[in-house]
This record gives structure tokens, sequence and C-alpha cells, in this order.
């Protein structure tokens, strides 16, 4: 048992806010959110991004993936207060300006990669990042790229089918290497 | 236009799933206070006294329920889904423990709090005094019987039922051989990535609940609340959101949770949400599978089964709201497409103090296909015959359908199949998966070090099941067609394929369709998603009601243009008379024609007010007549309907790390006719590998005090890539 000192101090850093300033899909955002609030509650219940989800809430999952400064991170292991002043993109930021979907995103579609599609934000930007860092990946490295991730509907099959297509119609649209979707 | 059924067409639903436009159940409800639970730590306990002193000082709480605040009927057992004559000693829980807990995880006590944080801060200040009482832990133990889960259920025994066709007994004892075999498959769980959860939403002015839930079956949700709240049906709309995976486990209500949550939001007048966090699902929500078998068989010199006598314990937890469903599946299921000479199956359910054993995909087939393809492995090796062929010789013979295997399914139907080549199936797939050179080819690796092995397993699959289905079908007069039907979705695709059906049938481009599931304002006749059993069920339906969509829209438009309606056609949208495309009326102008207006609501519906001419002579809806270009049907079968199939596998395992590699998998599934191939092999594929993770990773493991032991995706194995 905590004293009753400790509790109260429990107790406040339980109330106390914090103004955390985030670029979210390329919209600069600032909330304020107790220093226990998760990155991936902030994400959904605060700033109402619910495209990010969360299926185990200890990181293994990876339905919860986020890009956070470009690198894809599980949003469920981060508090909201130590992604202060980070760019994130989550899975509403994929799509294109114009609306089209993103590489990956088409992917899923073209090769049926999702069913219930609740991991499936998790893998289109984990994907997203491992084909940012290798835009030609072999089939094993589709896998590894995934390796990560649960899903539970699709046995798989279909999204490594989509990672390999993804990266074909990046190729197409002549996108290479980092930063691009 | 192309015909749509049998297309393997992108799916209607992705695109919103693609760009985080979803809405499952913990997107809704922003304004909801958020419920938590203190649930059991012991399996076996009586609740002394509960504490809640400590936490009505927290702030942001709003409620703190125990069981002896529940009132009326929520203050009563949850109902006994599927009573079965054979379940004398049906046991339910109760929404929040009274008195004694029976499993790790049941609720104790439900908090309600401004958010999820500080309903669990509250939660954690809850002192339960608790007397531990011995717990039941696994088949053996129940069996055994030394201790008892509920005082008053003797042996543990909540159902015990036989079931035989032809004298399985005396046809053992005189077969020219005997095997006895002793099967045991452990526990594992459906898991899908979104838990369960609930919202509810009470309308303080219009005295109606309104309630999200992600479940597979929104009109039995709505049936048991208002049951439970003593609403009527009327008052209550239950909605499912996107459900993000179920595969069984979403068909059990009402949970304690989906019982509180509106019975708290009713009494608060606030909206309440739940959402069920991983470790909640996997100590509290249901498991499946564990089940101890004994097999007697007896066989002739070639291997054909003349008599089979199988005895199998189901272990289903502490409680049996989902009725005796699985081990009666397991009891007919168990004998597939293979005819022996008798048949004798007997099984007990037994209660322990673990969480509740409810259906998970196959709900119970793959114990009984297990059972079967073990024994029939055995039969070969024991005569020093093909596997393939002591399969083959035991095969009901197409000629023979339909086939009666003399047993009462789990629909309290006869076990009748109606149709399927099993014969063709296993010729199809030894072809594929290379049957016949596979000595050759495991010699080979054989003499490379490697160690290679081949399996291969058949099954009937019963789906289909009734009751029955609906479907509501109506033109607007935009020309877009609305599809209702009752049952629910959760990544199947139901939207694509349904929408497939009505295009063909109503003759309209998909584009134009829209369907919706599991929404009670839509539909409220319904049972739900479960058995494979919605392109069956709903399918027939929503193709009955377009049909009498279609009817109606030609009947309207021959009127209109004063020709016979045999001489009419629909096709992308326009109703028109067949060989005249000039002559043709969109569908939504004829939606419009079929209402006889008093007030034109825009320039297309001024054709329809009463001054723009028709019948003077006669009323403006003939008698019998509806306004509308409306279409709704039910389909009721009379029995389940039979798919089938054969599945085989090579593999390589590693005498050193145990480790099995999958080189090969081949599957022949005779599933009717395609509505969307993409879909079937998509189901296909997640079957499988639902299939190889019940095989040689998942597990739900109990210590022998009712803990459980792995309840995360640290260790619980799910396949991953």
């Amino acid at each position: 048992m905590a004293s009753a000192s400790e509790e109260a101090a429990i107790t406040q850093s339980r109330h106390e806010l914090f103004d955390v300033s985030l670029v979210v899909n390329g919209v600069p955002r600032t909330v304020r959110v107790p220093a226990r609030r998760l990155l991936s509650d902030c994400l959904r219940h605060d700033l109402r991004l619910t495209g990010t989800h969360v299926g185990c809430e200890h990181g293994v999952c990876g339905a919860c993936t986020v890009l956070l400064d470009g690198v894809a991170a599980r949003s469920c292991l981060m508090l909201a207060v130590t992604a202060d002043g980070a760019r994130i993109t989550t899975v509403e930021g994929l799509t294109q300006p114009d609306g089209t979907l993103s590489a990956v995103q088409q992917a899923f579609a073209d090769c049926h990669g999702l069913q219930c599609g609740f991991c499936t934000p998790g893998f289109l930007t984990t994907i997203t990042a491992g084909l940012a860092e290798n835009p030609d990946p072999t089939e094993a490295q589709a896998r590894e790229i995934i390796g990560g991730n649960l899903c539970r509907c699709t046995g798989y099959q279909n999204i490594v089918k989509a990672v390999l297509r993804a990266a074909e119609l990046r190729r197409a649209a002549g996108l290479r290497g980092a930063g691009a979707k | 236009m192309t015909a749509m059924f049998g297309e393997p067409i992108p799916r209607v639903e992705d695109d919103r799933l693609l760009r985080g436009d979803g809405a499952y159940l913990d997107d809704l409800g922003h304004d909801a206070l958020a419920a938590a639970f203190v649930r059991s730590p012991h399996a076996h306990a009586r609740v002394l006294d509960i504490d809640v002193s400590g936490a009505l000082d927290v702030d942001g709480v709003a409620a703190i329920y125990a069981y002896e605040d529940l009132d009326g009927r929520v203050a009563e057992p949850l109902p006994l889904l599927i009573p079965h004559p054979a379940l004398t000693h049906g046991r339910t829980g109760y929404p929040l423990a009274a008195g004694e807990v029976n499993y790790v995880g049941e609720p104790v006590v439900m908090v309600v709090a401004a958010d999820r944080y500080l309903a669990e801060d509250a939660a954690d200040r809850i002192m339960v005094d608790y007397e531990p009482l011995p717990a039941v832990v696994g088949v053996d133990a129940a069996r055994a019987a030394e201790r008892l889960v509920h005082p008053d259920v003797p042996g543990n025994v909540a159902g015990h039922l036989v079931q035989e066709n032809g004298d399985a007994v005396a046809a053992i004892a005189s077969a020219a051989h005997t095997l006895d075999l002793d099967l045991y498959i452990e526990r594992s769980a459906s898991t899908p990535l979104e838990g369960r959860g609930v919202l509810a939403r009470w309308d303080t002015e219009s005295r109606r609940l309104r309630i999200w839930t992600s479940t597979q079956t929104s009109t039995g949700v709505r049936a048991a609340v208002a049951a439970k709240l003593g609403l009527a049906l009327a008052d209550v709309d239950v909605i499912t959101p996107d459900v993000g995976g179920a595969f069984g486990v979403k068909i059990v209500h009402p949970w304690p949770e989906e019982v509180l949550v509106p019975w708290a939001a009713k009494l608060l007048g606030r909206p309440v949400k739940y959402t069920e966090d991983r470790i909640e699902h996997f100590v509290a929500s249901a498991h499946e599978r564990g089940q101890r078998h004994q097999v007697r068989v007896g066989f002739d010199d070639d291997g054909r089964i003349l008599g089979l006598d199988v005895r199998f314990w189901h272990d289903n937890g502490a409680y049996i709201p989902y009725g005796l469903i699985v081990p009666i599946i397991t009891s007919t299921q168990l004998l597939g497409p293979y005819k022996p000479g008798a048949y004798r199956v007997e099984f007990s359910s037994l209660y322990t103090n673990t969480v509740i054993v409810t259906p998970f995909r196959g709900a119970g087939r793959p114990q009984g296909v297990f059972v079967m393809e073990r024994t029939i492995d055995a039969v070969a090796a024991a005569l020093g015959l093909d596997r393939a062929v002591v399969r083959e010789r035991n095969f009901i013979r197409p000629e023979e359908m339909p086939y009666d295997q003399g047993l009462i399914f789990q629909d309290g139907r006869p076990l009748i199949y109606d149709s399927g080549d099993y014969p063709a199936a296993l010729a199809r797939l030894k072809a594929m998966v290379g049957w016949d050179g596979f000595a050759a080819e495991q010699a080979a690796a054989r003499a490379q070090g490697r160690r290679l092995g081949i399996g291969l397993a058949c099954y009937v699959e019963g789906t289909g099941v009734g009751p029955y289905e609906g479907a509501h079908v109506v033109v607007e007069t935009s020309g877009k067609v609305k599809v209702a039907t009752g049952l629910t979705s959760q990544g199947q695709g139901h939207q694509t394929v349904l929408a497939q059906i009505v295009a063909d049938e109503l003759g309209v481009p998909m584009r134009d369709i829209e369907v919706v599931t599991g929404d009670t304002r839509a539909f409220g006749y319904a049972v739900g998603t479960f058995a494979s059993r919605t392109a069956v069920m709903s399918g027939s339906a929503v193709a009955l009601a377009a049909r009498a969509a279609r009817a109606k829209a030609i009947r309207v438009a021959a009127a209109a243009l004063e020709a016979a309606p045999e001489d009419m056609e629909i096709t992308g949208g326009i109703v028109g008379i067949k060989g005249d495309p000039e002559s043709g009326i969109a569908l939504g102008t004829v939606a419009v024609l079929s209402n006889p207006l008093r007030y034109a609501f825009d320039e297309a519906a001024q054709a329809a007010t009463q001054f723009a001419g028709g019948d003077a002579g006669a009323p403006p809806v003939a008698e019998g007549d509806e306004p509308g270009i409306e279409g709704r049907a039910f389909f009721s079968p009379l029995r389940s309907t039979f798919a089938s199939g054969v599945h085989a596998v090579i593999v390589e395992t590693d005498p050193d790390t145990a480790e099995v590699r999958i080189l090969r998998y081949c599957v022949v599934h005779d599933c009717g006719t395609l509505i969307n191939p993409r879909i079937v092999e998509g189901q296909i594929h997640g079957g499988v590998a639902q299939g190889v993770g019940g095989a040689l990773y998942e597990r739900i493991a109990y210590d022998e005090t009712g803990q459980l032991q792995n309840a995360s995706f640290m260790d619980f194995l799910m396949p991953y890539v």
C-alpha cells in the first residue's frame, strides 16, 4: 500500500495536464492530456482519429502502429507526452491529398488483403514504413516487413501479396525510398 | 450487363476501412461514460464482502454497482439460450456475481466513470473479500468429480446425450479387427483482434434505448436486453457497427456487460460504453475445443468400418449459456463423409471453474474431424493400407445422396446430407498434392537428411442452419436500391456478396446498391451470423426479396408503357420492353410512379400526383397492392445443407528443434455455387490459418488452480506470417 502522501502525489499526477504539440497527418495539433494518457488513446479519443486501433495494449498485435517521424511505432506502448514535438502519420494520413488511396491501401483492395479491417491500419502503416526503407522487397522480405503484426482473418497470404503489389504500384508511380507514400 | 454473381470483384467494404473510416465499437460514443469491471481473481470462491468506500471519492466516478444493486430481471441469471432435453442441469451466471464466483474473470463490481482511466482507478480501490473454494479445472478433474463446481449439479454433469444408428457395440464385437484410441484436444479461443464492446444510449425524452454492440446477433441482443430491462422490442434498437472479427465468440448474448451497460445508461440517463481489453478477452469472454474422446472401432480386412463407438467428455466451463451445441456438433459431424456400419456416440458436458465454452469457428466439428481422421489413419496403419484408400472405401457414394446418417443434428432436424461427391474431391486432392508420388519425394528428402510427412483429412460441414433469415429491398426514387438483412457482418464481405445477388436479380449496377446488416432499425427479424450460414440464408432471402421488387417494378412499368409484363426486362437500372432499349423508364422513375402522390416533392414526383392522369375509374392503389417498389422475403429451409472438403498437407519437421514447416497445403472444398470466388478464397485462407494455429500453436493453459497462464498475445501463440 502506498502511504497517504504517495497516494496524494499519485492522484495529483493523474490529474495534472500537459500540453502536447504534435503534427498529425501534416496538421499541427495541441492537446492537454494527463501524463499517463497513451498515445493511442490520445489519437483516438482526444484527436478523434479512430482509424488507429488497439488490439492488445501490450505491443504485440501491431494494430495501433503509426509512423512517428517516419518510423513505425506502437502507439499503445507510448505516452502521448513523450511524443511531444513529433510528426505522426496515422492511417487517415496515408490517403493522398486528392483523396486517392496510397499504393499500400490500393494494393490491399486489389489483393483482398483485409477482411474485418481491424488490424488493417497497423499493417498499412507498417508496410508504408517498410517499403520506404526497402522499395523492392522479395517475398521473404515482404514477410519480414509484416512479421510483427497479427491478423486473425486472412491467414496472411493476401497481405504478403499486397506488400508486393504495393511495391509494384509505387514503382509504377515512380516513387522511391524514404518519405514517399 | 455482365452478371455479378460469380465474379471475383473487389469488396465494396474496403475503401472505407482502408482510409481509417471504419466505425468499430470503441470508435463511437466519445461522449459516453466508461465502464470498468472488478473481476474475480479466484477460479472458485464465495464473495464475503465488497467494500467500495475507497472508490467513491475517485474523481469522475458516476456509479458503482454490485449484485445487491441490481433490480428486476437484471438480478436474475442470464438466459440459457439453447435449451435441450439432454441439458438436465443447465446453469448460467449472473450479470454480477451473486455471492459466488466460478471462474477467474467473472465480473463482480461494475464502475462507471468519466473515462476508462478513472473507472479503472476506482475499480483498483474496491476491496472484495473472498473465501476461496477448491477449483475444478480440466476434463479429467471434472469427470473425477471429487469437487463440484455447482453444489447442486452431481458429477459436474450439465448434460448427457446418446445417439445410435444401428448396434455399434455388437458390430464391433463381431468385427475381424478392433482398435481403441484415446484422443484429446486442448482449449483454444476465437480471439478476434477486436474484443467485445457495447455502447448504450437511453433517450430520456422518447424513452427509447439504442445499443451498439460488437455482436454476431443484433436481434438476439435486442430481445434479450428488452426482456431483462422490461422494455418493448419496439423501444429498443440494436445496431452492429463494424465488427473486428468474431469467429463465434460474439454469438453469445447477452454478455453480462451487454445487460449492465444498457441498464446503467437507462438508470443514469447518460450514454455508457464498455470496451473489453485484451486480458479481459482472454479471461472473461469464451473458449472452445477442450474435449477428451475414447474411440472403439471394429473393421474388416479391407478397412471398412463396421462399428464405431465414441464416448467423449466436453469441458463447458463454469456455465452453459449456449447449451449443448458444441458437443452435439462433434457427435454428429464426426461422421464426416463416412458411413460406418453402425455408430454409437455418447457425451457428457462437464462444468469446470474456467471461463465459459461456446462456439469457436467449427464449433465442435474440428474435434469430431480430428477423432474420425485419426481413427481412419489408425485403421489404415493397423492393416498396412494406404490412408487414402481406407477413406475411399468408407465414403458415402454420390449415388447414395441424399444420405440419412440416422442422427439428429444441431438444428434439431435429421442429419441428412443433401449432396456431395467425396470420391471426386479426394481424387482431385490426391492429384493436387501429389499423393501417389509422395513416397518417392519423401525418400529423396530422407536421402538429404530431411524429414517430410504427409497428412490428409476429410470433413462434411453442416451449414444453412435455420430457423430463417429475411431481407428487405426497396428502390428509392433516386434509383438507389437499399437492401437490409438482419444478420450481422464481421469481415466476410456480406455487403459485397449480397449486393452481387441483388445486382443480378434486379438488374441494377453495383454502385446503386447499398446493403445494411445487423441493424434492427432496418430489419428486425433475424437469427445471426454463425455456421457459415449467411450466403445460404440471407443470400437466398435477399434474392427472393429482390425478385419481389423486380416483379413489382415490371408490373408498374408495364402499366405505364401499356405493355405485357412478360415482355419487360430490367437492365442497367432501366425497366423497358425487351429488345426496345428506347422504351425504358429508369427504375427510380418507376418507384415514383408506384407511389400515387398528392404532393410533389420534386419535378420527377409531379408525374405521380393526382392531376397527372391515371385511371379515374380505379382506386390509385389497387386493392391488395401497396405503394412503392419493395420486396420483403424470408428463407426458411427444411433443414441444414451440407458442404464438404478434403485437405492435405506436406510438412517438414526438424527432429532437433521440433519446428514444423508447411511445404504444401492443398484444399478441395465443395462450397456449392460461388458468389464471389475472391472472398471464398480469403475465407479458406483464414480458416486454414486458424486450423494450423489450433493444430500446432494455440493452447489456452489454465493451471490446476484455474489461473490462466497465457492471457496475452506474447504467450498465447496465434499464427503470424
